[in-house]
């Protein structure tokens, strides 16, 4: 089968790469665009660690081909900050020791960010509910949960 | 090093919660860990693994394979040779298998190729010839005498009649005069147990990044606990010098004991010196649940006896591990744990190590405690049910304290164990109400914490800064810790230190990152570094004044004249030492290296409500706290960090993580979807409360903190599962299926 | 005389004592002694083992100074995750 040339915008920016028929978007961003920030932790789509937005919709990256990118806007960990200042989430995160190894982290960032764009102003159970596709091992949830609270207060101004 | 003397130390930055160094980079995607390098030429690495639980290799033909093009390189066991040292032998052949397959996803070949997509192609074409042989899986099965022996050869001598030659190890130990123990017992409970492997469920699969000369030079980048252990192993595996490979540990996306050994490194190398190109090796998820480390299955007895008012009399345990298809000593922690929290008269501990055909066990927090504690803490909270006496009054009542012979030989120092204990009877949530199926259940945990081998160097830059190299990966925020402990040494703020983990050309030796060693003896690594470097500056100063090196005393970030005999100069501030080190005899560096001694034990205490749902069995962990002496919190973000995660990962231990092994020996649920870790929607906040009672052996009093926090749950949430449900589970984990039934059966 | 507790595996390389007496000296001299006395604990001596003196754990220490009233519990070799 031949490659496919895909025509896409990536964090903003218009990219093109060519992929295989069944290449996913993961491995398309972290092999051939060098966007190592999304992390592989199952290929299945049971830990989210590799989300990144497609359309606006919240995706797990590897259960997309690279080609349906085409045409579409990819929002991935690496278009979230602007320049040097970190969104609110991100800084949250760092001052609430959202992290411990860091690896699932910009997949919760991305999922998170997603969920407060639809819902400013979730309730706890929302965020454990719209996380549970994210898995992480070291915190426990508990500082994650607090630390998207947090962002979301300073994202609605309060 | 002793605790400072000066107990009263007022800290400025310790127990501060500064942002950690590697933050950004982790938010951003900008922070690399173990499937993120390449190199120029790289190939991909893949490995064939055995379909069968237990079977012969009667030959491997890989003719259609090396075929293939793009096809580099191809390996088998014959690539490897045959170490003479067995510990080394045994990790090899969990690498690569040799003669036999001894596990569901033992490796049995690897390929170099062009592209993943070839690489996979290659194995399909590489035939194997198995003859099967009968398995094994479960521990107690293993040690029946009509076991399948999983390796000969094995056996523990004197290995007693009616046991598999399966069973490697035994041991016992204790005090005391158990008869006259169990006689004065007004109640006796005695009941076995089993727990599940678990698996550490790191988030990063293991992956590295080999590339190796013809001349014996190389080139390791992996996700590691341990660069330095990494090199060791791989040295001796591949017959070359340490000092030519040198092994950089990536950032790293979780461990939990799970990489403290190898799996695919020494075959990334061997595949790099076969195809002369670097190569690179990613594990699926189905390869790291069937062939890295899980931990222990368990099955176990334990018989206590207690007297009406609380106080233990006797108490007996037999555990019994498998670790695999490998020898492994796992159960000698179980066994040593199982009691510590207990003051006891007459206590007795049997242990026994059996093969399986299952992977080679891996450390896993606090390895072997959590199992054997969980049986523990169940009996003696069936006594204070049987009795009617309140758990943790019971608790206190017998627990260990300075000066208590533990039940594993040493009597024990300051401990923070009756401290934890009466920190939970004045919290408020051991008295909140509990509904309808609900119950409250509590456990102790104990871990023994480690120091061992550690360099650390500290660099004064001449802008006043400073920076350390130090040699372990950060886990969990220890490159925080250690600037923090740098920045109270030295007296400059948090934000003027750098720590960085260096490669193993970089600095000494330093122990893998486990035993919840990193805070206490790097931490106590960087103090002297410090200490050296203040002295080599009042040593600069003393030259630039003119007068003895010991009228020079260092205080709050400035080298100050000890007295009014030393003569009136104006304190130097690091900084202004810094600037002129050039002019003054050079750069200014402090260092140390040691095998740190003196790590504290650790206690915690955890409380837990549950409520059981009647008609599935599914339970619901609706509050939990978590209690832990952590001597000194340094940074105490990630000190409660620890123990919020460890308890999550107890709670996913006791509530549905588990191997589930089919009749044919393989292993049913290698995926995240089918060995279900805790997501966010299954648990409540865990509160925490850090007690400080200082560790003597540190000078700041720090006490391991990583491992303690897993041991506790597994009985916690059995204990309330039990109160909520009048029903005592012995088998882990207490699946919905497996709660229901036990329900159905009690009608 | 320093008294050494012996753990339970290795009790059989000392004729079932549970504990054995040794000159006062370093862990090193007494590792040594016990190798004369009881050449079945060598195997694993050389293998690492652990002690607990005090109630403080020692992952190896050659030159640690063990004195006649120190309580010393030889350990297995100790590992963590």
């Amino acid at each position: 089968m031949k490659n496919i040339h895909v025509s896409t915008t990536i964090n903003g920016d218009p990219t093109e790469f060519i992929c295989a028929p069944d290449e996913s978007l993961l491995d398309v961003l972290r092999d051939r665009l060098g966007l190592t920030g999304s992390k592989e932790g199952c290929g299945s789509g049971d830990c989210g660690a590799c989300s990144v937005t497609v359309n606006g919709r919240l995706v797990c990256s590897c259960l997309v081909l690279g080609a349906e990118a085409d045409g579409a806007a990819v929002e991935t960990i690496e278009g979230m900050a602007q320049g040097e200042t970190l969104h609110p989430l991100q800084q949250h995160f760092i001052d609430g020791a959202a992290l411990q190894c860091g690896v699932c982290t910009p997949g919760i960032l991305v999922a998170a960010k997603a969920l407060l764009e639809k819902n400013p102003n979730p309730t706890d159970t929302e965020i454990r509910y719209w996380l549970a596709g994210n898995l992480c091992r070291c915190t426990g949830y508990d500082k994650i949960i607090k630390a998207v609270q947090s962002a979301a207060a300073e994202m609605r101004g309060a | 090093m002793p605790l400072d003397a000066n107990k009263k130390r007022v800290f400025k930055v310790i127990g501060t919660r500064p942002a950690r160094p590697d933050g950004i980079d982790k938010v951003t995607g900008r922070a690399l860990y173990g499937a993120d390098a390449t190199a120029p030429g790289m190939l991909f690495g893949h490995i064939l693994r055995s379909p069968h639980a237990h079977a012969l290799i009667k030959s491997i033909d890989t003719s259609a394979a090396e075929a293939l093009s793009g096809v580099k390189a191809i390996i088998t066991s014959k690539d490897f040779g045959l170490p003479d040292d067995s510990s080394v032998l045994d990790v090899q052949d969990n690498c690569m298998a040799r003669e036999k397959v001894l596990y569901d996803g033992h490796a049995v070949a690897a390929v170099a190729a062009t592209s993943a997509a070839i690489a996979k192609k290659a194995l399909k074409l590489i035939k194997v010839d198995y003859e099967a042989l009968p398995h094994v899986t479960d521990v107690d099965a293993a040690m029946r005498p009509d076991a399948p022996i999983v390796q000969a050869g094995r056996a523990m001598d004197d290995l007693p009649a009616g046991l598999s030659e399966n069973v490697t190890y035994h041991f016992e130990f204790g005090h005391g005069d158990m008869d006259a123990g169990f006689d004065k017992a007004d109640k006796i409970v005695e009941r076995s147990f089993k727990t599940a492997a678990t698996h550490q469920g790191y988030i990063e699969p293991h992956a590295c990044l080999a590339s190796m000369n013809s001349d014996g030079k190389g080139e390791l980048w992996c996700c590691t606990q341990g660069q330095f252990f990494v090199r060791e192993l791989c040295a001796d595996i591949l017959e070359i010098e340490a000092s030519q490979l040198r092994v950089t540990a990536s950032e790293i996306g979780g461990g939990f004991g799970g990489k403290t050994t190898v799996f695919i490194e020494p075959v990334a190398l061997a595949l790099s010196r076969k195809s002369g190109r670097p190569v690179k090796i990613v594990m699926s998820r189905e390869e790291v649940f069937r062939a890295s480390g899980p931990t222990v299955s368990s099955s176990s007895d334990v018989k206590i006896g207690m007297t009406k008012d609380g106080r233990i009399t006797a108490a007996h345990a037999t555990f019994r591990y498998q670790g695999g298809a490998f020898p492994c000593g796992t159960v000698q922690f179980g066994a040593q744990s199982a009691f510590a929290a207990y003051d006891l008269d007459a206590v007795q501990t049997i242990g026994w190590s059996v093969l399986t055909n299952r992977p080679k066990e891996a450390a896993y927090r606090a390895p072997g405690a959590p199992m054997a504690i969980y049986a523990v803490e169940s009996v003696v909270d069936e006594l204070c049910q049987e009795l009617g006496l309140d758990p943790l009054d019971v608790r206190l009542k017998n627990a260990a304290q300075k000066g208590t012979k533990s039940s594993y030989g040493p009597t024990f120092d300051d401990i923070g164990l009756k401290a934890t204990l009466e920190a939970a009877v004045a919290h408020p949530h051991y008295t909140a109400p509990l509904g309808p199926n609900q119950g409250r259940g509590l456990s102790c945990g104990f871990w023994f914490n480690f120091g061992g081998n550690t360099c650390v160097s500290l660099n004064v830059n001449f802008d006043g800064t400073v920076g350390i190299t130090e040699g372990n990966p950060d886990i969990g925020g220890s490159r925080a810790s250690i600037s923090l402990m740098a920045a109270e040494e030295l007296g400059i703020p948090y934000e003027k230190v750098r720590t960085i983990v260096a490669d193993t050309n970089s600095i000494g030796h330093n122990d893998i990152t486990d035993g919840s060693r990193v805070t206490f003896a790097v931490g106590l690594a960087t103090i002297k570094a410090a200490r050296d470097a203040k002295q080599k500056m009042c040593a600069r100063v003393a030259k630039i004044w003119d007068i003895d090196e010991d009228a020079v005393y260092w205080e709050d970030g400035y080298a100050k004249p000890s007295g009014p005999n030393a003569g009136t100069f104006d304190p130097m501030s690091l900084e202004e030492i810094a600037a002129i080190s050039a002019e003054t005899g050079g750069p200014i560096a402090g260092h140390h290296e040691v095998n740190a001694d003196g790590a504290g034990v650790s206690f915690g205490v955890h409380l837990v409500d549950v409520e059981v749902d009647p008609e599935t069995g599914a339970t619901e962990v609706l509050r939990y706290t978590v209690f832990q002496d952590a001597g000194k919190a340094i940074h105490p973000d990630y000190v409660e960090g620890q123990m919020q995660g460890g308890a999550v990962q107890g709670i996913g231990w006791a509530l549905n993580e588990e191997y589930i092994y089919g009749e044919d020996g393989r292993l049913q649920n290698p995926g995240l979807l089918d060995y279900r870790i805790p997501v966010a929607s299954d648990l409540p906040n865990i509160d925490t409360v850090i007690l400080e009672i200082p560790n003597p052996g540190h000078p700041y009093g720090v006490r391991g903190v990583g491992e303690t926090p897993i041991v506790p749950p597994l009985a916690a949430i059995s204990n309330a599962v039990s109160r909520a449900t009048g029903l005592r589970m012995s088998e882990l984990p207490m699946s919905p299926p497996r709660v229901l039934k036990a329900l159905s059966a009690k009608g | 005389m320093v008294k050494v507790a012996i753990w339970g595996s290795l009790r059989t390389a000392t004729d079932g004592k549970a504990e054995v007496e040794a000159d006062p000296g370093t862990f090193k001299q007494i590792l040594d002694q016990l190798v004369v006395d009881y050449p079945g604990l060598e195997p694993q001596i050389k293998r690492g083992v652990s002690f607990a003196l005090d109630g403080k754990i020692y992952r190896d220490a050659w030159f640690t100074k063990i004195n006649d009233d120190s309580e010393l519990v030889l350990m297995p070799y100790m590992v963590g995750g």
